[in-house]
């Protein structure tokens, strides 16, 4: 049976033996603690701004994720050790882990206030403001992190949660664009939030952003239809989860004056550009291929960029394990496994975001290994239509 | 009634219970659910995927 077929890619490393969970011991447990480190980024900002009499230091967020992330990446390197087979139930319930999560987000909203009130204060200069906002803008990126953990679970509780950490960048409707339009589609043409061979990250963001609101849109209007209801009404949970946006600015607007309006605005659409971004890299050129009943064919490790690099495994909670996670969408971060044929970046999520911001370096670096992975032939991979012509020249075929 | 489960992860959709809210009310018979309706847990899977779970009562 396929499903088997699917278990056996997961067996290496310590899986014959039984391991007693009391026994094993998670390496990461407590590096896990180290993903709150974003949220507090205003806070370190602010000491160090204090300490050092550095407005630079207002920058802290998109420097710590940005450059110091991608050194350490490169300085600690790889971990691709699973935990045994035998233990992954055992780490899945011990609650230790989702409170970890859970931490993130009254951290990320005292940091919001502090930034509000920051801003509303006229200590700071124009500049130093803006990189205020660029630091709320990483943390509001790696928020969605936080809710993409959340929002693939089943309690309504962490669902909720996910839905509170998506409104600081006003992405409410990824929470259901992801599970039921993303998860369904990835690596497919259809999917507006899989990246193309020969398209650039500055193309692909409109294409994205657009795409996965019309299909949030769509998909819960499908729901909307079944259960009777009208789509402009509080059973939207689009418009409900945007109402929570609102309701956070006009608040936040009402106590701290409107200067903190443009600032929430420009933090919310570089956030979300951020989990776009990674987006971007984690499915690029890579191809479901049609099956003669016109399904596609099941998502498998072969269908997600993946990195073992340590530092950010530990900031985005394993999401670099991302075959696993297609594989096992519900599966807790702790327990997320490398697998053996999954193709690997050549550093982490951290440094790739920022390669992907400058296309021709990125095509450099991305397209020969894509090309690799499908063993030269360009037409396995998914081609962007619209340089579909000059990517079958550039690789050897004819348009 | 029967239940069905995702080969994929632990969701079953059972007729008793349905899935009021994605539109399956209370009792909702496996059929009446359109072949494209994906897992709602996990959405790897798809209705046409499922399979029954062994019920002897």
């Amino acid at each position: 049976m396929e499903a088997h077929a699917e278990q056996v890619h997961h067996h290496h490393h310590h899986d014959d033996v039984e391991v007693n969970p009391a026994a094993w011991t998670d390496g990461k447990r407590y590096a896990w603690l180290l993903g709150i480190i974003v949220p507090l980024s205003p806070f370190l900002a602010f000491f160090w701004v204090t300490v050092t009499g550095l407005g630079a230091m207002w920058f802290l967020g998109p420097a710590l994720v940005f450059g110091i992330f991608p050194l350490l990446d490169m300085a600690i390197g790889m971990d691709p050790t699973n935990p045994p087979d035998s233990v992954l139930k055992f780490l899945e319930q011990d609650r230790y882990y989702r409170w970890c999560t859970y931490l993130f987000i009254p951290i990320q909203y005292a940091g919001l206030i502090f930034a509000c009130w920051m801003w509303s204060s006229g200590d700071l200069s124009l500049v130093e403001s803006i990189g205020l906002a660029l630091t709320m803008a990483t943390v509001g990126g790696i928020a969605i992190n936080t809710a993409h953990e959340l929002g693939h679970k089943r309690a309504n509780s962490e669902r909720w949660l996910s839905r509170v950490a998506l409104a600081q960048t006003g992405y409410g409707h990824f929470f259901i664009e992801h599970n039921r339009g993303h998860h369904v589609k990835v690596s497919t043409p259809e999917d507006p939030a899989s990246a193309r061979l020969g398209e650039g990250f500055w193309s692909f963001l409109p294409r994205t952003v657009l795409g996965s609101l019309r299909s949030a849109w769509e998909l819960e209007g499908v729901r909307l239809d079944r259960i009777g209801q009208r789509h402009f009404s509080l059973h939207n949970d689009i418009l409900t989860a945007w109402a929570m946006t609102a309701g956070l600015f006009a608040g936040l607007a009402i106590v701290f004056g409107p200067i903190v309006l443009p600032f929430l605005v420009a933090q919310a659409v570089i956030g979300f550009s951020l989990l776009e971004v990674v987006n971007y890299l984690e499915h690029y050129g890579l191809l479901r291929q049609k099956k003669e009943d016109g399904r596609y064919e099941r998502c498998r490790p072969e269908h997600s960029w993946n990195s073992n690099n340590v530092a950010s495994n530990v900031l985005l909670y394993h999401l670099q394990r991302h075959s696993d996670h297609h594989a096992n969408p519900t599966r807790r971060y702790q327990a997320l496994r490398h697998v053996e044929e999954a193709p690997q970046l050549p550093t982490g999520y951290a440094g790739m975001i920022v390669l992907a911001w400058f296309p021709p370096l990125w095509r450099r670096v991305m397209d020969p290994r894509l090309l690799d992975h499908y063993e030269g032939d360009v037409t396995r991979c998914n081609i962007h239509p619209r340089k579909l012509g000059r990517v079958l020249e550039r690789h050897g075929r004819v348009a | 009634m029967s239940a069905w489960h995702c080969p994929s992860c632990d969701y079953v959709y059972d007729e008793e219970a349905g899935h009021p809210r994605e539109g399956f009310a209370a009792g909702t018979p496996w059929t009446q659910v359109p072949d494209d309706w994906p897992c709602p847990d996990c959405g790897v899977r798809d209705k046409v995927d499922f399979e029954p779970v062994s019920n002897d009562g």
